[in-house]
């Protein structure tokens, strides 16, 4: 939460000195709001002062980033509780969990499962993010060879999950170039794992039982010299974890409370792949920075993806359909050509519909920046001479013999100028979608 | 280190709208919450969500293969499929589209129709959605009497929309039953139907909201944003919006090629995402379709129900 210049004057001491250059406190402090200067340039500031201004000038959930190169990806920075209310910053992570329990033949066959959990969805590829080697087996040996297996083969970031420091210290070791996420399953929370994650430049990832607890261990891990923290906050039940996420969430945008300003991690607790599923959507929807996994299978993480995708969507940004002539059904040249905007939702209704009629048509499908009809018509995005354009550059008239092009209802008000500037006959078609399918039955060229 | 929690506090909550008459079969009640869902260290939220199973009055002739496969013969006939609904996929509350009477569907007379409607009713005695033939002429002619012969069974009857309301809220203020407003994913619209509604003489605590149900990858977040913005608006008092929300998932899902043209596991799991989304964005009763999805979703909602 950023300070105003007053707020910040309170901390100054208030002395006059100029030895930072200013003529007075104030001054100082109202160039420090607007961020000209730096702090340290009063020699005088207490190191209490100095404390309360870097906090506020860091962001209320500290940006985390795990991985390197193509694999890296960053969680945090999120600063509302509802996306309506701006959006949400940095999408869910996926991770999975691979148990060194495994076989070293199983491992090889899950990293390459993992690698190819990449989809195209509306011009973006959309994948797993992260592997996460859990010592399940207690055995330094097995998650020695966990390690190296997952090392050798992943494409996505590396997780790293014992509660032995010796362990985590080899595995470190073997993948610190990769930039992996320490993750610290001891809830006595030992100093070796802070002096770890210190020492390498690597997050770390805490595990606690309780919000009270997850703040202890935070608060240790920053008098530690370690900056990169996750939580991975065990609370009982399901709903109790979306009650301490959302906690979470809400102390450290609205209070600015640095112990709880870090990302969540989450791990699925249930066995079942079908309310896995279910329950990784929730710590999705509610606040995680990260969800891990057990489950690989194709069905299930690619529908978990499109609700990231959804759910991280800028709402003030439209989704938009590509501008093109789509085909419904099998077409020919005599069939109906239909004319709307390129907001997702306008397009998918329409064609739903259409679709739905069982009449074979042409969406012609205008580029009007993502709004709907009468958006677009009011801001001069759907116009007459745009449709024009539209129909003489698309091809859609190498496509159908006849002249005949059918426009929304509520830009019925066009008809008469699109007719006489585009030489096509003007249809008006409904008002609504759910007017299509009874218009298009009867539709006539 | 003890942490001071910052609880919200709301202090309008949202209505209890009970649909069934609670003879044979225990009617179900939604709403009644004060808080965001599943947050109760800060609230109350005194009734699950509701998975009401959505079947026709007629076989389907346009559903996905994976959801005829999943029920069998028995939607060859609407009262079997009802009945199979409730006794073998546990169902507590169905939903049935009178889709026998759309044109589409060759326009059934309405003394059929409303045979198998009764048998549905008589047979099940679960608590009814009943949903006009989509074809909003038809319905304005054939929803009165679709109401008058449920009377006296506490139906929630749908659906109402700013341009098209007058019919069904008077027919629903005579027989007793509640009734469903439609927006379109605006709150505004939401909040003038429901007045129109209440202007009518109707109590404004038989109103459940239909804020349009979009699919996951087809807008889903759209509802999401409305649903927690609506919500929001209710909680610090505006009662014109405190209505429970029903979504009809099954009818948006089963729409999108991601559900039909792959293996039933994807389609299953695109119903359940979807639903499950909208949960957590306070949906209080959701219209599914694939029994499987259906049950996953009824599972969930237990796990997450549990304090």
């Amino acid at each position: 939460m950023a300070l105003t210049g007053l707020d910040i004057y309170k901390l100054l001491p208030k002395t006059n000195c100029k030895d930072c250059g200013f003529a007075t406190c104030l001054a100082m402090a109202m160039a420090l709001a607007q961020k000209k200067i730096p702090l340290d340039k009063c020699p005088h500031i207490t190191a209490q002062a100095k404390d309360a201004l870097e906090s506020a000038a860091q962001p209320p959930i500290r940006l985390v980033s795990i991985g390197t190169g193509d694999a890296k990806f960053e969680v945090g920075n999120e600063t509302v509780m509802f996306r309506h209310e701006q959006k949400f910053h940095n999408p869910t992570a996926i991770g999975i969990l691979i148990e060194d329990s495994m076989s070293e033949e199983e491992i090889s066959a899950a990293v390459s499962k993992i690698n190819n959990l990449k989809f195209e969805r509306v011009g973006q590829t959309i994948g797993a993010n992260l592997i996460c080697v859990k010592n399940s087996s207690g055995y330094r040996n097995k998650f020695m060879m966990a390690v190296s297996a997952v090392e050798a083969a992943s494409k996505v970031a590396i997780a790293l999950y014992s509660r032995d420091a010796e362990s985590m210290q080899e595995a470190v070791k073997m993948c610190k170039d990769k930039r992996p996420l320490i993750i610290c399953g001891d809830r006595t929370f030992p100093d070796n794992f802070i002096s770890l994650a210190r020492e390498n430049k690597l997050p770390l990832a805490i595990t606690c039982s309780g919000i009270d607890e997850a703040a202890e261990a935070v608060s240790k891990a920053r008098a530690g010299g370690v900056e990169d923290i996750l939580i991975n906050l065990k609370s009982t039940g399901l709903s109790g974890r979306i009650q301490d996420y959302t906690y979470m969430r809400r102390l450290a945008l609205k209070k600015n409370f640095r112990p709880l300003g870090y990302p969540i991690i989450a791990f699925t607790e249930n066995a079942d792949p079908e309310l896995e599923l279910s329950e990784a959507v929730s710590y999705m929807m509610k606040y995680a920075g990260i969800v891990v996994m057990k489950n690989m299978d194709k069905e299930f993480i690619f529908p978990l993806l499109v609700a990231r995708q959804d759910i991280y969507q800028d709402p003030q940004k439209p989704v938009q359909v590509e501008p093109n002539i789509y085909k419904i059904g099998k077409v020919t040249k005599d069939s109906p050509v239909l004319v709307t905007t390129n907001f997702s939702i306008t397009y998918f209704t329409v064609a739903s519909e259409v679709e739905s009629s069982k009449v074979p048509s042409y969406i012609i499908c205008c580029d009007a920046e993502g709004m709907s009809v009468l958006t677009a018509w009011a801001a001069d995005k759907f116009t007459a001479e745009k449709i024009t354009e539209v129909l003489k550059k698309s091809g859609i008239e190498d496509m159908v013999a006849h002249r005949t092009l059918t426009i929304p209802g509520y830009v019925a008000v066009m008809s008469g100028k699109l007719e006489e500037i585009s030489g096509w006959k003007i249809s008006v078609g409904p008002r609504e979608a759910s007017g299509i399918i009874n218009y298009l039955r009867n539709w006539k060229e | 280190m003890t942490v001071e929690l910052i609880k919200e506090k709301y202090s309008g909550p949202i209505n209890t709208v009970e649909i069934g008459k609670g003879a044979l079969c225990p009617s179900i009640k939604i709403g009644g919450q004060s808080t965001f869902p599943f947050l109760f260290d800060e609230g109350e939220m005194p009734n699950p969500p509701v998975v009401a199973y959505e079947i026709l009055d007629c076989p389907p002739e346009d559903w996905s293969e994976h959801i005829i496969n999943a029920y069998g013969n028995v939607v060859k006939d609407p009262v079997k499929w009802a009945k199979a609904c409730v006794e073998d996929f546990g169902a507590r509350a169905l939903c049935v589209r009178l889709a026998s009477m759309h044109p589409d569907y060759g326009s059934r007379p309405i003394d059929e129709a409303l045979v198998v409607l009764r048998a549905i009713a008589s047979k099940t005695g679960v608590p009814l959605i009943v949903l006009g033939s989509g074809d909003e002429e038809r319905d304005n002619d054939i929803m009165p009497k679709v109401s008058q012969a449920l009377k006296g069974e506490n139906c929630l009857l749908g659906v109402a929309s700013q341009n098209n309301y007058k019919t069904l809220t008077a027919t629903c203020l005579a027989d007793g039953h509640s009734i469903i407003a439609d927006s379109p994913i605006d709150v505004n619209i939401a909040k003038q139907v429901n007045i129109l509604i209440s202007d009518m003489g109707f109590d404004a605590k038989r109103i459940v909201m239909h804020p349009t149900t979009t699919s996951l990858g087809y807008g889903m977040e759209y509802v999401y944003s409305i649903m927690e913005r609506s919500r929001l608006a209710a909680f610090v008092g505006d009662k014109m919006l405190a209505m429970p929300f029903i979504v009809f998932v099954g009818a948006e899902t089963w729409k999108t090629k991601e559900a039909k043209e792959f293996g039933s596991v994807q389609g299953i799991n695109w119903e359940v995402v979807t639903s499950t989304s909208l949960l957590q964005a306070g949906a209080d009763l959701i219209v599914m379709r694939h029994p499987d999805a259906a049950r996953s979703v009824r599972r969930y909602i237990d796990w997450i129900m549990t304090k």
